[in-house]
């Protein structure tokens, strides 16, 4: 087996993180979210993140764990409920938070990874998140313009890779992953398995290689 | 009979043998139980997959509901990503989504997700849910802790959704929206349309087919 050439470990991984960066993650109450990327971020000292992804986790699990540690300034999100840390520091001023409705979050993150300048949708309409942003009648039906996110940095979980980066997700732990993956200036996926090229039908690679920047092997739980 | 087992039980039998069907946390998760006869839904579950099941046997990695508890899948499911998801439930693929409520109007429109000041989780998925399923049932009880009214002329609380609620069921009552008229189908055993419109700040319309529910006495389990 050849050396995996995008292969590198997690304290190779710090070069990358700066203050104030933004992150996207995958993951759907931790379930997903590189587990040993977010401990790595919170050993590597890094602060005023901007978090990108579904929900804040627990308090102790996934992304939670930066934001307990107050690492954090401002979450994009459409759940944070299950972290009450998260509850706690926006109403004491001490976090941003925008919540933004799940389909429409995963759909602007879509839009950022596929050079798109927007998408209109009806999620929304009528209630608060249409506060502030332009609205389109088309066809006599009223849209919502959702403009693209994209981040400095995404961080996957996935269960295979392959050395050129090519990933298999496993089970419902896919959720935002191949949506974040497409993304961000850098991309980086800390994997339970790595393998040569070629092990990986090509019909089943979830999120194709070339938009995978680094790979790390879990580690040992 | 418990008014939380009977809603569940008069939601399923709104159920049609094959349809899709994404269930909102809580009540809502007990509708499967109650399904009549030779009536076989899929669920839906918005982290990504269809074919959602309760856990049997030892739990899998990976797969887990919108809760973040594991749970099970039926033999011919399929894992997505949420792109995917929510292009599922947006896109009309959805049949049925049933959803809790903190209130609903006259409208049809639907707060379920904000108490100002109080509770503020995140919308999740609900707003996309919400305007996108072709049958959005509202599945509450009928009135507050303290008595007060829940389905009102012009809710108070931040909107889930405008105008998108088809039918409201709680266990003294059934209504649908009837050419976008709130009206009441059915009254709950023992219930007159007197005791409803004392515990409803809603005006409605009773259909000249309104009838008493067919309640089994103890619905199982």
């Amino acid at each position: 087996m050849s050396v995996p050439c995008k292969r590198i470990t997690y304290s190779q991984l710090r070069s990358h993180f700066h203050d104030g960066m933004s992150i996207l993650f995958g993951g759907f109450m931790g379930i997903g979210t590189p587990d040993g990327i977010c401990r790595e971020l919170l050993a590597s000292g890094v602060k005023d993140l901007t978090l990108i992804g579904n929900d804040t986790a627990l308090a102790d699990t996934g992304v939670g764990i930066l934001v307990s540690n107050h690492r954090v300034k401002k979450v994009i999100a459409s759940h944070i409920g299950t972290n009450p840390e998260t509850g706690r520091q926006m109403i004491a001023g001490e976090l941003d938070v925008d919540l933004v409705p799940q389909g429409t979050l995963a759909e602007r993150i879509r839009c950022g990874g596929a050079g798109l300048g927007g998408v209109l949708t009806q999620t929304g309409v009528g209630t608060v998140v249409e506060e502030g942003k332009k609205k389109l009648t088309l066809d006599g039906v009223q849209y919502l313009v959702e403009r693209p996110i994209r981040a400095d940095m995404a961080i996957l979980k996935a269960h295979r890779a392959d050395e050129k980066g090519n990933l298999v997700y496993q089970r419902a732990a896919r959720n935002f992953n191949p949506v974040v993956a497409m993304a961000a200036d850098f991309v980086v996926a800390e994997v339970d398995e790595l393998v040569p090229a070629g092990e990986i039908d090509p019909e089943l690679v979830m999120t194709p290689g070339v938009v995978v920047d680094a790979l790390i092997l879990a580690e040992e739980k | 009979m418990d008014a939380k087992k009977l809603i569940a039980w008069r939601v399923a039998q709104e159920m049609h043998d094959g349809d899709v069907v994404n269930l909102g946390i809580g009540l809502p998760t007990l509708v499967p139980n109650y399904l009549p006869a030779g009536i076989s839904i899929t669920l839906q579950s918005e982290n990504g997959f269809l074919g959602l099941s309760p856990l049997q046997g030892e739990a899998l990695p990976g797969l887990v509901n919108a809760g973040g508890q594991p749970c099970g899948m039926v033999p011919g499911g399929a894992y997505f990503d949420s792109a995917m998801s929510f292009a599922i439930i947006r896109g009309g693929h959805v049949d049925v989504t049933v959803l809790g409520g903190l209130q609903v109007d006259q409208e049809g429109s639907l707060a379920n997700w904000m108490v100002p000041g109080k509770m503020v989780p995140g919308m999740g998925g609900a707003m996309d849910l919400v305007s996108g399923a072709k049958n959005v049932i509202v599945a509450m009880e009928h009135t507050t802790r303290d008595g007060g009214a829940k389905i009102l002329k012009r809710c108070t609380l931040p909107l889930t959704a405008a105008g998108k609620v088809t039918s409201i069921i709680t266990e003294m009552a059934v209504f649908r929206f009837i050419k976008g008229v709130l009206t009441l189908t059915e009254t709950a055993p023992g219930v007159t349309v007197q005791d409803i419109r004392a515990k409803t700040e809603a005006a409605f319309a009773v259909s000249p087919d309104c009838k008493e529910m067919k309640a089994p006495k103890t619905p199982q389990p």
